[in-house]
């Protein structure tokens, strides 16, 4: 299911945590309240930690990472390296990458099984994400975008991408990520899609200001919801289909 | 309201997008920089907003003008792009949006409502333009200008020339009409307003009623008196405010009339005799005796001298038949200091035209129209013998100076002349209502005279009348007078010296 929550009043939630399905990063804020919105709902079985990458609160932009792996910018301090190496899983492998475009999180995305990153990224850094990741790594744009790690955003049920995709970019995208894509919006309306909400394959968590026909349409191409599929559903079901056909 | 493109994105038109649902409400729409849908965002912004969608215009019913702030008025009728930038002057607000279209929605123009439809651009959230149509309606309020409020004050003229002729017809002034037209001696007048005698001309400033009087006196015989009313003074600082008024008086004598001289005058005027018909009235009054052409002119100072009422004016002259003529010879003819050469002395028989048939009494007369007359003409003259005539002058007279009959002027048939008349003159806007009979009837005797005399329409524009220029002419004329085409002016003023070589010319 999918949850609101704001960061000391902005609603940029995928700017401030990184959610994987194996361990969860926050940032070190005021309140804890943006940190019991994760502790409440993902409880024990995946841990949520708080983090800072280079000094600075912005996680989410700056590191990518999935089941398999995390990887840091080279600009992360060592101790903060061994905070984060502390406190995830073992089976969490954890790199700093040598890379120059830092905020990695911008640049790539990626789910369990799949990458997209920036064309211009450096071929070591593709290594390091296949190794570290264990993903296939494609170079692709967004709607023109290049920064894919801010305007897509997909787990491993299904992704979104920004309303300005053509529907030709869509079914490329679908065909080589092999999820459902959808074009969608989160905090009424904006199109920087990882940058207002995270995923993780059986929860989300978008910004406030996101409304509920927003929350309805991410719920529904990242399978979210319990129960069976609603009427709603089906219809946006049958809306992908023709799209996608 | 709706989007528009906004730049850049030209290229990407062409892609075709997937529908995302509007953030808001749910509906598929093409994505668009808000990605909300046209209503949602209409409920979320007001492009309008800081525009009044309702306001008032003033305007003036006196003069039918608008105000336009703040204290501009102009005229603008209904539906016209003065109206419009009148009323898109008085809506604030405007400049903070784009304007793209303005124009108005029809309504009742009696229902003092004017509706204007305006289409205005706006850049909103994420440089996306929206654009928006909208309605504002002006209530139209009545507000008096303030030149109307000075007329409604009565405060509106500072002069006023009153110009009057004690005479029973209107050609005096007709004629005068068209010197001011010619001379455009009318151009600062606020107002002409025709009175039971003549006519009155309204000025804001004394100095240009002066030159309109000096204007008259140039080319009428006249006088004039003028007169102050006192309507405001102030006596700490000696100013004070009049009213100017110049009353006119122009001879009461005019062409036809039959006058009889006071004696000195005629001995002033080279020996003339007394009984004298009047042939011209222009800068002077030129008089001719009939019996033997003696003519002679007399100025405006001259006659106020000593001034006389005309003795016969053309509304008592009679019809007669000419039964003979009989030219008189050179060697014959009396002789005088000034003699007319353009008329013709002669010894004519003439029986009135009501005693046809009745009886053959003959009245023998000498006259000046020789030239004119033919037998079997008809001409108009007057009976001394049956007058009972009241008049200072005429009763001293001895009666052997007074001949039976006086011919004054040949008769031509009206209508047939009428006819043949291809120009026609200019008028005063608003004077062209020939509203009775005998107004008709004096301009046409207007027309006549000027048919009849070149020296009175030396004053005068004659233009070409396009509706009858082309009407086939008659062989049959009987010789009446006729204005040559050379003489008419296209619609275009040719504005001559008129002031030059006036009555002399023509009568030596």
């Amino acid at each position: 299911m999918a949850i609101r929550a704001q960061f000391e009043g902005n609603n940029e939630i995928g700017v401030f945590s990184k959610l994987t399905n194996n361990y969860c990063l926050v940032a070190i804020g005021g309140s804890e309240n943006f940190y019991s919105v994760f502790e409440g709902e993902l409880g024990d079985s995946v841990p949520v930690v708080h983090a800072s990458i280079a000094g600075c609160r912005v996680i989410g932009r700056m590191c990518v990472g999935n089941r398999h792996g995390l990887l840091v910018p080279n600009t992360t301090t060592d101790q903060e390296l061994q905070h984060i190496r502390n406190a995830l899983p073992d089976s969490v492998k954890i790199y700093r990458a040598e890379e120059k475009l830092s905020a990695l999180g911008n640049v790539i995305a990626c789910n369990d099984y799949v990458a997209l990153v920036h064309p211009d990224l450096d071929r070591e850094t593709e290594d390091l994400l296949v190794d570290t990741l264990n993903v296939e790594v494609f170079r692709h744009t967004v709607a023109n975008n290049v920064l894919v790690g801010s305007y897509a955003v997909f787990s491993n049920q299904g992704g979104m991408v920004p309303p300005k995709t053509s529907v030709e970019d869509l079914d490329e995208l679908s065909s080589l990520l092999q999820v459902p894509l959808v074009a969608g919006t989160v905090n009424r309306g904006s199109d920087v899609l990882a940058a207002g909400m995270v995923v993780n394959d059986w929860m989300a968590v978008c910004g406030h200001d996101t409304t509920s026909t927003e929350v309805s349409v991410l719920e529904s191409v990242f399978k979210l919801s319990d129960h069976e599929p609603s009427q709603i559903q089906t219809q946006m079901r049958d809306s992908l289909v023709d799209t996608l056909s | 309201m709706e989007y528009l493109d906004s730049g850049g994105s030209s290229n990407a038109r062409q892609q075709h997008y997937s529908l995302i649902c509007c953030c808001r409400c749910g509906l598929h729409i093409e994505p668009n920089p808000t990605n909300m849908c046209v209503n949602c965002l209409r409920s979320d912004v007001d492009i309008t907003d800081g525009i009044p969608k309702t306001s008032a215009l003033s305007f003036c019913r006196g003069c039918e003008r608008y105000l336009q702030p703040p204290n501009q008025w102009v005229k603008a009728t209904l539906e016209s792009r003065e109206l419009l930038s009148v009323c898109l002057k008085k809506l604030k607000g405007l400049n903070k949006v784009k304007l793209v279209d303005a124009g108005f929605v029809w309504t009742e123009p009696h229902s003092m409502r004017i509706k204007v439809k305006l289409t205005v651009q706006k850049e909103v959230m994420n440089g996306a333009v929206l654009e928006q149509t909208f309605v504002v309606e002006f209530v139209v309020q009545s507000h008096m200008c303030d030149e109307c409020h000075r007329v409604e004050a009565k405060d509106f003229w500072r002069a006023a020339v009153q110009v009057r002729q004690k005479c029973d017809h209107k050609k005096t002034f007709f004629y005068l009409e068209q010197l001011i037209l010619k001379h455009r001696a009318h151009r600062s007048t606020v107002n002409i307003k025709p009175m039971a005698d003549g006519l009155d001309f309204f000025f804001t400033k004394q100095d240009d009623a002066k030159k309109m009087v000096e204007f008259l006196s140039a080319y009428v015989p006249c006088r004039f008196v003028t007169g102050r009313e006192l309507i405001s003074h102030d006596i700490r600082s000696n100013k004070f405010n009049y009213k100017h008024t110049f009353s006119v008086e122009i001879v009461p004598i005019c062409k036809d009339h039959i006058v009889c001289l006071p004696q000195k005058t005629a001995q002033q005027m080279g020996s003339i005799s007394q009984l004298c018909i009047v042939t011209r009235v222009t800068q002077t009054i030129h008089v001719i005796d009939p019996c033997t052409l003696q003519w002679a002119e007399m100025s405006g100072a001259q006659y106020w001298r000593q001034p006389f009422l005309a003795l016969v004016s053309p509304k008592h002259l009679i019809e007669y038949m000419v039964m003979d003529v009989e030219l008189v010879s050179e060697r014959d003819k009396p002789h005088r200091p000034r003699m007319s050469t353009k008329h013709g002395l002669a010894d004519v028989y003439v029986a009135r035209m009501s005693d046809l048939g009745i009886n053959d009494q003959q009245f023998h007369c000498r006259t000046h129209l020789g030239y004119l007359l033919k037998t079997g003409d008809t001409v108009l003259g007057f009976d001394f013998t049956n007058a009972n005539l009241n008049h200072a002058h005429f009763d001293r007279l001895k009666t052997d100076k007074v001949p039976d009959v006086m011919l004054v002027k040949k008769v031509f048939d009206r209508s047939k002349r009428m006819r043949r008349r291809k120009w026609r003159l200019e008028r005063f806007d608003g004077a062209d209502d020939l509203d009775t009979e005998s107004v008709t009837r004096d301009y046409n005797d207007f027309l006549d005279d000027l048919e009849e005399d070149q020296a009175i329409r030396e004053n005068v524009n004659i233009y070409k009348d396009p509706a009858k220029v082309l009407v086939e002419e008659d062989t049959d004329d009987e010789g009446a007078p006729q204005i040559s085409l050379q003489e008419m002016l296209e619609d275009l003023h040719i504005s001559e010296d008129a002031t030059g070589g006036e009555g002399a010319p023509m009568m030596e």
